[in-house]
């Protein structure tokens, strides 16, 4: 059975990929042609997808057209764009960062750059 | 008993300025990374135990010979309403900030907890909608972007290590490795529960440089650790490598490619602030000449300072003293 995670992230890949909206009954139609779509070979009600739905618009990655009947579901913001947010609270300095994650390297200044390219080019 | 409070003051006072400014100032630690990182524990831990110790027994010495005795007498005291005149303002005074103390530490430790955890379920969240895991393994994860970042995040079961696209290109298949055991080593050895601890001793008193000095040195430490526990299966040259393609692809000069390639960057690269300078040059160095670890008997002469540091304040507390 696929989590409520796994069927977030398929119908997040969905509306990413989608040109325009769509409709829950399209998104389930949709899920049905992917690995998480048909759990043990039933298929997936379309009140699971709008909860899915809701769950993401409450996360703020999903808006819904409601000028139209039924409602239309996108994507707020693209892929690449998530992921440089993402990237962007990683790669900054804030409070207890390194508490909440562990970097390999942490952010270098330019005059530890100068010593890092002075001890490694001798 | 009002002797025990004055000696735990000056094991405070030693505790929060003179100790740690001299540790942190020492050489040794980058020659055996895990004793000092007990030692730092013992002083932190020492330190609070004293410093709301000697108010507590100053605050009770009035009433009695020993600890058990005088909170005795404290309960009769406040049970029967008496007023606080019996015990003398200053004393009062005195257990009153023991007592705020001791709580401003455990809700701080408590706050910074909930508060990393947050951070750490919502970034969790938007990692499983953005990563991909790497053949397989669902603890190892690559995410779609041009800088070269690796960085794990703890979460018991749900631990990861995250990968950049970046960092797969510019990596040969050792020095990943390299990078790959450093992470999981931070994972392994509960590296944040540290981190934890110390950003806590440090929101609560941001104003004594023990908890300055202690924070940034664990910082540097479990780095130490987790270099030391990749260079069991990678050799130095490797692991430095790896280190400086990592932070040239992250710093302002992030344009340069080391392997002078194209450069490796997107336009969106955040600033480089950085809280402690000179930390990844300080790692480079060790590996560049790598020093012998202390002998076992410095060592177990620093482990039994740390049990003494940590015994010294609740045995004091508890002698009766006069």
């Amino acid at each position: 059975m696929a989590t409520l995670g796994d069927l977030e992230r398929t119908v997040m890949d969905l509306l990413w990929a989608a040109p325009e909206a769509m409709t829950a009954n399209v998104l389930r139609d949709s899920i049905a042609h992917t690995p998480a779509g048909t759990p043990a070979g039933r298929e997936l009600a379309v009140t699971t997808v709008l909860t899915v739905l809701s769950r993401l618009e409450k996360k703020g990655l999903v808006e819904r057209e409601r000028d139209s009947r039924p409602h239309r579901y996108r994507a707020t913001t693209s892929r690449a764009d998530h992921t440089a947010e993402l990237m962007h609270d990683v790669l900054v300095t804030a409070p207890d960062r390194e508490a909440v994650l562990a970097r390999f390297i942490g952010n270098v200044s330019e005059t530890e750059a100068q010593t890092l390219r002075k001890l490694l080019g001798g | 008993m009002i002797w025990a409070s004055y000696f735990l003051a000056a094991l405070a006072v030693i505790l929060a300025w003179p100790a740690p400014i001299a540790l942190s100032r020492a050489r040794w630690p980058a020659r055996s990374p895990f004793t000092a990182m007990i030692l730092w524990q013992s002083i932190a831990l020492g330190g609070g135990l004293s410093m709301i110790g000697a108010m507590l027994v100053w605050g009770l010495a009035p009433l009695g010979d020993d600890l058990i005795s005088a909170t005795a007498a404290l309960v009769q005291i406040v049970g029967s309403g008496q007023s606080a005149d019996t015990l003398g303002v200053i004393h009062v005074f005195a257990l009153s900030a023991a007592a705020l103390l001791g709580m401003h530490l455990v809700f701080t430790l408590m706050l910074t907890f909930v508060r990393i955890e947050r951070q750490r379920h919502r970034h969790r969240d938007m990692l499983n909608l953005l990563s991909f895991p790497v053949d397989g393994n669902p603890s190892t994860r690559v995410i779609n972007h041009p800088s070269p970042v690796a960085y794990c995040l703890p979460g018991g079961a749900r631990s990861v290590t995250v990968l950049s696209d970046g960092l797969l290109q510019l990596l040969t298949r050792s020095e990943l490795e390299a990078v790959l055991i450093h992470e999981r080593a931070h994972l392994n050895q509960r590296h944040h529960l540290l981190l934890w601890a110390f950003a806590a001793w440090r929101s609560a008193i941001p104003w004594l440089p023990t908890s300055q000095l202690a924070h940034r040195a664990v910082n540097e430490l479990i780095e130490m650790l987790a270099d030391d526990e990749a260079l069991k299966s990678v050799d130095e040259t490797t692991l430095m490598r790896a280190i400086a393609v990592v932070a040239a692809g992250t710093g302002p000069q992030g344009a340069t490619d080391p392997r002078g390639g194209s450069s490796a960057l997107g336009p969106s690269q955040p600033e480089a602030i950085q809280e402690y300078p000179l930390a990844t040059a300080q790692r480079v160095q060790r590996l560049l000449t790598p020093q012998p670890a202390l002998s076992l008997a410095q060592q177990g002469g620093v482990l039994s300072a740390s049990a003494l540091l940590l015994a010294i304040p609740p045995l004091l507390l508890l002698m009766p003293l006069r």
